[in-house]
């Protein structure tokens, strides 16, 4: 698998994302910065990574979403080429359309970082088939703006089709329907809060986020 | 030529920010306060052919989240 991290001045998982998707995948993700306007040819997964990009500057996620690579990634998107955006990466794929909603400042406006539990509601997407249905995996979360919000109808509409792929199983950041993590309608688009990259090695004190990139390998490749 | 740009989140959209701004003004004494919504003003400096359909477009594309945010642009006339 042909991985790319997209790396914005001011993410900070990009070398924690590289180091999963290696460990899993055998090769070294190509790390594409932002101000390029292409990704490498072949690119069969793109990872959108965690941090503050540009600051958080106007909304989380904003500024990173109207950057040159974007384009391309929207492009590749647009063929089918999954893209899994985690935490910042998550909020940027909100800013570009990519998935629906938007990721507001957490309900008790705390920093929440600590292991969470969450439930996985769909197994039959390209990013969770290493999951059982309705299994509660830990992995950590650690942000400031996870609490995902949009209209009933989208609501209705995400969970209706199975969009919803992970829901968090205890309060975390108020988001509506306990949303941890949706994917797009042609769903070949992830984006989650939660940290599955901290979660791949004993010392971590989970495992359960290397299933997300071992499903992907098997799925993708 | 200037122009105000303020964006508000939409009604209905909770508002931790202006929730705790609320709570704040209580705790220093003021009553009377019913609610509390907090945004943004961003102040442009545009040049005099700017038209207004451009500033729209820069608020959709950029300035405000029309998913959760409304918009509205003031342009002084002597500005």
């Amino acid at each position: 698998m042909k991985s790319a991290v997209i790396v914005f001045p001011g993410s900070n998982c990009d070398r924690d994302l590289a180091v999963a998707l290696e460990q899993v995948t055998g090769r070294a993700p190509a790390m594409v910065w932002h101000g390029e306007s292409n990704l490498p040819d072949g690119t069969d997964l793109i990872a959108l990574p965690g941090g503050f990009s540009y600051g958080d500057y106007l909304r989380s996620g904003a500024m990173a979403a109207r950057s040159p690579i974007m384009r391309a990634v929207v492009e590749a998107a647009g063929r089918g080429v999954p893209v899994l955006g985690i935490c910042n990466g998550f909020q940027v794929l909100t800013e570009t359309g990519l998935l629906p909603g938007a990721l507001m400042r957490n309900a008790r406006l705390n920093f929440v970082s600590r292991p969470v539990a969450l439930k996985v509601e769909n197994t039959q997407t390209l990013f969770t088939s290493g999951y059982n249905a309705g299994e509660v995996i830990h992995i950590p979360v650690a942000h400031h703006d996870g609490n995902y919000q949009a209209d009933a109808e989208t609501l209705d509409k995400l969970e209706s089709t199975g969009r919803v792929a992970f829901r968090y199983a205890e309060e975390v950041n108020g988001s509506a329907r306990s949303i941890a993590g949706i994917i797009n309608e042609a769903g070949n688009v992830l984006g989650m809060m939660p940290h599955p990259e901290r979660a791949i090695e004993p010392a971590h004190g989970s495992t359960d986020g290397l299933r997300l990139f071992q499903g992907l390998l098997e799925t993708v490749s | 030529m200037k122009a105000r740009v303020f964006v508000t989140l939409k009604p209905g959209v909770l508002d931790p920010q202006g929730k705790a701004i609320h709570h704040a003004l209580e705790g220093l004494g003021f009553g009377g306060v019913n609610n509390v919504r907090a945004g943004k003003l961003i102040e442009l400096d545009l040049a005099d052919d700017t038209s207004d359909s451009d500033i729209e477009d820069m608020c959709r594309k950029l300035l405000a989240n029309t998913v959760i945010e409304n918009f509205r642009v003031e342009r002084p006339e002597n500005a």
